[in-house]
């Protein structure tokens, strides 16, 4: 076969896996899956409805979106309001609030802010401006993380010396930790997010597994590739067992994608990072290694003192963490809604308060 | 993170000094950058995010997928209306 | 005097309005010769029609006929960039107004329009622009009727804008419009969605994609005349423009205080259209169209619908796509192949690519 199955999205087949997973759940399991793009996904064909009442699915801090600190956000408004400044951003991060403004306000007050689709658009961008200091707005997890690596080699390569970025990737091994190792932890099983684990392979998931005795299953994108994700973990944990399974093969291999491995080794080096309503997570973002620093436009703009602060009603964290659905937060739907959104889950629409919102709202 | 489709690679070429593919996807084109997946080979598929390939599609390995989940429809085709989800 | 040694004599202050070099300056906005001379090889040349040749400062029309009503619709175009496939900001402009119109139950008639001109725009894309505008007017069977343009200052604007107000006449007796979707109703699509917003989008050229999906910007007002002239009850009919199909879906459920459910499977989309939005992460759902309408009747009289809409220009892919039921609470709900729900809000903001 020389084409991705077509069908992945077949309902029959869909509904014919949970049917099974169905018949064999015989207890309550708490299920995370730790992807923005998993959660869309589910929401977007209502999977969540075809599983049985006991599997209950937890949304993990997987958008990079929601989890990317205040500070940065701060730090991307500041030089996106440097005059000589174009802000280069996915989309996504366009309507996350910052202290007081987001992006999308900023460019209303005439900040040159520029959506783009790939960080290779940002270095054009640099080469067709050499008067304009270019900065990307880096996040995403270890999906993203070779485009950047990628990009900043090109730059190197090409000598552009208008282009930088604003570091602020994550990387997931490290918030699974944090997850399972809080006391308040009640997930049991992981979904492992299937386009890291295309680039990362799975073996870094081995070591999680066995520590905290937790089924981990690498899983794509399509209803069918979640279905068949989900049923493998409930097998496991009905079996009381707790091992990594590959509900993806068709782009996940154990050891993953060596060349773009290495081009994010050459590129970058694990760093602390602070997590958006978390906290800081040791080892769990990506900082540019010496030989790139002059690649963080952090060093190329002096930037006041910023102090952050959250919507004291936000309990994001809670969220992210699974320790709280976003239903149990006080301000939800209410004082935070998508049009003004409080805090990071309710902007992005795989935020799992946005999802929560847009997709469990009540017929009567 | 992880918006990534599959499309097949139609042409392959350098650009500014890095590789780059066309990449089809059911009619849709776009160019793509393939440094992440060098080794790639025209009228394979890749999954492609943010402008990147990011793997190669595996054949074999894409077969037993479905040939697990055909024999689970098999099996699932003998179960009663109860055990099935409406 | 050699070329080079002429003076570059331009604008207001000059008595001697010498010809442009093809792009629009200052002077032809001062209202004087240059303004007159722009106007006439321009505008009139393409748009001339008796009213608008009579070259007043006001158009004067006869009244509303006996037992209709008026209807008048105005609307702004600053889409950007102005040319893209299957269309331009001219054809735009007169489908946009022409639309609104008939999407009360009137046959559009005549048009205003006022072109905002900056500083530095070429000539030749105007006339373009202005060609498409003519030849769209003719399609619609409307008349520009009175016309204004300015010059603003180079960077005041941007290239062009064009806002357009549109009149037409409607049957008195009709009651058509968002607060009148009843329970038990069909929702048709005139076709298949999306087209426009994928078309403008690569028009821009920063998503790096080919797609060759072309947008639908059509004059809608003749497929909406033989609707009515077939006698069908129509209760709602609006052009999913800015916002999409679900936008503005959501504003018919809540105007009428209705829930509406649709189909997922039974609304088209053109594949190209759904490719390039899995490719960025977009909702066809959302994305504008400027060539198709929503049509709310009784579900008895769906199957004439669509029978007279096929046969129609413009109307060849219609689809039922979903019912109305009573509520007071104005939801849409969205059932999936798999046979879940979820439900549709109001697009909010700019719908923006995205990685994740």
């Amino acid at each position: 076969m020389t084409e991705s199955p077509k069908n992945l999205r077949d309902a029959s087949l869909t509904t014919a896996i949970m049917a099974e997973i169905r018949r064999i759940t015989t207890r309550p399991w708490n299920i995370m899956e730790i992807c923005g793009g998993q959660t869309h996904a589910i929401m977007q064909y209502g999977l969540d409805q075809l599983l049985p009442p006991d599997i209950t699915l937890i949304h993990g801090p997987g958008c990079p979106v929601c989890v990317t600190s205040l500070q940065a956000i701060e730090q991307g408004l500041q030089i996106a309001s440097q005059p000589e400044v174009i802000l280069t951003t996915f989309g996504d991060m366009l309507r996350v609030p910052g202290n007081k403004a987001d992006l999308f306000t900023a460019r209303s007050q005439g900040a040159d802010v520029r959506v783009v689709y790939s960080p290779l658009d940002s270095l054009r961008i640099a080469s067709a401006n050499p008067d304009k200091q270019v900065v990307f707005f880096a996040i995403g997890f270890e999906t993203t993380a070779p485009t950047i690596a990628s990009t900043i080699l090109s730059a190197s390569k090409a000598g552009i010396p208008n282009f930088s970025i604003l570091p602020a990737n994550v990387l997931v091994p490290p918030a699974m930790h944090a997850i399972l190792s809080n006391p308040a932890n009640r997930v049991q099983g992981f979904l492992a997010a299937g386009h890291v684990c295309a680039v990362m392979g799975y073996h870094e998931y081995l070591p999680i597994a066995e520590q905290y005795q937790i089924p981990i299953v690498v899983t794509g994108f399509e209803p069918v590739d979640l279905a068949t994700g989900i049923l493998m973990t409930v097998q496991q944990l009905e079996a009381g067992k707790h091992e990594v399974a590959n509900a993806y093969p068709r782009f996940v291999t154990k050891e993953g994608n060596r060349v773009a491995q290495d081009m994010i080794a050459e590129v970058f080096k694990p760093v602390d990072r602070q997590w958006r309503g978390i906290g800081t997570i040791p080892l769990s973002g990506l900082g540019l290694r010496p030989e790139y620093a002059s690649f963080n436009a952090l060093t190329r703009f002096e930037l006041p003192e910023t102090s952050p602060s959250e919507s004291p009603l936000c309990i994001a964290g809670k969220v992210l963490s699974g320790v709280s659905k976003p239903l149990d937060c006080p301000a939800f739907g209410r004082q935070c809604t998508p049009v003004q959104p409080l805090g990071a889950p309710m902007v992005s629409s795989e935020g799992a308060c946005a999802a929560y919102y847009r997709y469990h709202r009540t017929r009567e | 993170m992880c918006l990534g489709i599959p499309g097949k690679v139609t042409k392959i070429y350098e650009q500014d000094g890095t590789l780059m593919a066309s990449v089809d996807f059911d009619g849709v084109e776009q160019s793509v950058c393939i440094a992440t997946t060098p080794e790639v080979e025209l009228g394979q598929y890749v999954l492609v995010h943010a402008g990147f390939a990011l793997n190669i599609l595996s054949d074999t390995e894409a077969e037993e997928t479905l040939k697990i989940l055909r024999d689970l429809q098999e099996f699932n085709a003998g179960l009663t209306e109860e055990d099935r989800i409406q | 005097m050699t070329q080079s040694e002429m003076p570059f004599l331009e604008g207001p202050n000059c008595p001697l309005p010498l010809k442009d070099r093809g792009q629009i300056v200052l002077g032809h906005g001062s209202g004087g010769q240059m303004t007159h001379d722009l106007v006439r090889d321009v505008f009139q040349r393409r748009l001339s029609n008796a009213i608008l040749d009579t070259a007043n400062d006001a158009a004067l029309l006869t009244a509303a006929p006996p037992g209709k009503r008026l209807v008048v619709s105005t609307d702004a175009h600053i889409v950007s960039p102005l040319f893209f496939a299957g269309g331009d900001i001219g054809r735009l402009a007169v489908c946009g107004t022409v639309n609104d119109v008939a999407m009360l139950g009137a046959d559009p008639r005549f048009l205003t329009a006022t072109f905002i001109l900056e500083e530095g725009f070429s000539i030749a894309e105007l006339e373009l622009i202005v060609d498409s505008f003519a030849e769209a007017c003719q399609e619609a069977g409307v008349e520009l009727i009175a016309a204004d343009t300015k010059v603003t200052e180079n960077g005041k604007s941007d290239k062009l804008f064009i806002s357009t107000t549109g009149f037409g006449w409607a049957d008195g007796r009709l009651q058509i419009g968002g607060e009148q979707a009843k329970s038990g109703d069909a929702v048709i699509i005139s076709g298949p969605v999306g087209n426009h917003g994928i078309a403008v989008a690569e028009a821009r050229g920063n998503l790096g994609f080919i797609s060759q999906v072309r947008s639908d910007t059509a004059p809608l007002n003749h497929l909406v005349m033989t609707l009515l002239d077939a006698g069908l009850d129509i209760h709602v009919l609006r052009d999913p423009t800015r916002g999409g199909l679900a936008t503005t879906l959501v504003e018919i459920a809540r105007q009428s205080l209705v829930n509406i459910e649709l189909i997922e499977e039974q609304i088209p989309i053109d594949k190209p259209v759904r490719k390039t939005c899995e490719l960025l992460g977009l909702d066809p759902l959302y994305l504008a169209n400027e060539g198709k309408l929503i049509l709310i009747l009784p579900s008895d009289q769906a199957e004439d619908a669509l029978r007279i809409m096929h046969n129609t220009r413009y109307g060849e892919e219609a689809q039922v796509i979903g019912r109305v039921l009573a509520s007071s609470s104005g939801q849409v709900w969205l059932k999936t192949p798999f046979g879940t729900t979820r439900v549709l809000e109001m697009l909010a903001g700019e719908m923006l690519p995205r990685i994740c």
